[in-house]
């Protein structure tokens, strides 16, 4: 189970990142492009171990720079950064709860372009930045918002149609089982 | 808190970020390219995807439609073969009286067609993907154009697939030539995030009279872009740093948010 949950998170990484680049709608309408790896960052660290979170850090933040100007592995940093501190808040989350998503995929969609932002900046490189930007963030951090509880709705319907279905359990107990006729 | 194995990942996953950030930017760039090319066997899925839509809107298209088309496209191909023919004798007059005067004869320019594949992913770039790369002959800050004027030049080179910097990206700064009588010049330079139509024309000379709608071209310097691409048209202008040089914006004259085919100029 642990391997095919992994497995799915990488694949949808690789599949949204490439989503992101061949299919620029929310360019073109909202003048920015919602990115998806902070929302399953988030899904990542709340439902699988650290080494699927090490993972999608390395294996979406190299996918993602790849697509872009930005230089290869500026990304990487950011998404592990809040995978692991949400992994390590894990038990403190009501991880079940769609607001709870909502708001844990708000912040760290405002937080990963923020630290992204800050990395290039102090590399020395000039992003195209201005007072749009402000509005690019906010419709990046609603984005990563709405799309963490569809992106848990999802895995949880993938986990249903390709894992094994859960054991049912039965209110039979043996050693409640009243024997009659013998003494 | 923090167990055996957590000290493990972070410091995995920060090795192998500084790592990579330590490399040349030779290896930087090879390293880019290779784990792009993981996704080059969605490139055709993609392509497909998109085609579908316009296949399925060819198949219903009445055939009188499509005559129509033809007989238009007849009109206009007779009409550019007329103008060919206009344009030859031109041409050999121009060069004749080039070379009487001493002056290089222009070459004409060599292009190839591409198609834009994919986008920056990332909202503080503005670059796009071609399907063309080293070996078709591509090599770094060579112009990219279409139809309607200049769109940027390429920034890196992959075998089968290029990146190329759009105007209006920071690293995209071209030397541009207003066409009024003064023929001022500046740099095209970036402007907002949002809008992707205007860039800034800056370091013009102070008290540069610019008129909106006056046409601005390529001009020549930098050894870049050949001198005389349209880029856009001027919208308004005002003086910086108390009058010491203007800034003026610009509307670019190609849609940089619908590109799907561009070409590619060879020197």
């Amino acid at each position: 189970m642990n391997a095919l949950n992994t497995t799915l998170i990488l694949a949808a990484a690789f599949l949204a990142v490439f989503g992101e680049a061949a299919f620029p709608i929310p360019r073109h309408w909202l003048g920015a492009q919602v990115d998806l790896l902070p929302a399953l960052m988030v899904y990542s660290a709340l439902s699988a171990d650290i080494a699927t979170v090490s993972l999608l850090a390395v294996l979406g933040g190299l996918s993602f720079d790849a697509l872009s100007a930005n230089p290869i592995g500026i990304s990487i940093l950011p998404l592990f950064a809040v995978g692991f501190v949400i992994y390590l808040k894990r038990d403190l989350i009501l991880r079940e709860l769609p607001f709870a998503q909502f708001v844990l995929g708000a912040m760290a969609s405002a937080v990963v372009p923020a630290l992204s932002v800050l990395l290039l900046l102090t590399g020395g490189q000039e992003p195209l930045l201005g007072w749009g930007s402000i509005w690019q963030w906010l419709v990046m951090t609603a984005g990563g918002a709405v799309a963490t509880p569809v992106i848990f709705q999802f895995f949880i319907w993938c986990r249903h149609a390709l894992g094994y279905p859960p054991r049912v359990e039965t209110s039979f107990r043996p050693d409640r089982e009243i024997r009659r006729g013998h003494n | 808190m923090l167990r055996k194995k957590h000290y493990l990942a972070l410091g995995a996953v920060t090795l192998v970020a500084l790592l990579i950030f330590s490399l040349p930017p030779r290896a930087t760039s090879r390293l880019k390219l290779a784990v792009g090319s993981w996704f080059l066997p969605l490139f055709g899925l993609a392509g497909t995807a998109e085609q579908l839509p316009a296949d399925l809107a060819d198949s219903v298209l009445p055939r009188r439609e499509l005559l129509q088309q033809i007989n238009g496209l007849r009109r206009q191909n007779g009409q550019l073969q007329a103008q060919i023919l206009q344009a030859a004798p031109i041409a050999r007059e121009n060069s004749q009286l080039r070379a009487f005067l001493g002056w290089q004869q222009q070459t004409p320019w060599k292009l190839k067609l591409a198609n834009v594949v994919l986008r920056d992913t990332a909202n503080w770039w503005r670059t796009v993907q071609i399907d063309l790369g080293s070996r078709d002959g591509l090599r770094e800050n060579l112009p990219v154009l279409t139809t309607d004027g200049l769109i940027g030049r390429v920034s890196s080179v992959g075998i089968t697939r290029s990146q190329v910097v759009l105007l209006g990206d920071p690293n995209c700064r071209v030397s541009a030539r207003v066409e009024n009588q003064a023929h001022d010049m500046g740099i095209i330079s970036a402007s907002g995030p949002l809008d992707n139509s205007l860039v800034q024309l800056t370091y013009l000379a102070g008290g540069a009279n610019l008129k909106s709608g006056e046409n601005v071209v390529t001009s020549g310097q930098g050894g870049i872009y050949p001198a005389g691409i349209l880029i856009g048209q001027i919208v308004d202008s005002r003086p910086v740093e108390f009058g010491l040089y203007t800034e003026a914006r610009v509307k670019l004259s190609v849609n940089l948010g619908g590109l799907e085919q561009v070409w590619v100029l060879f020197p």
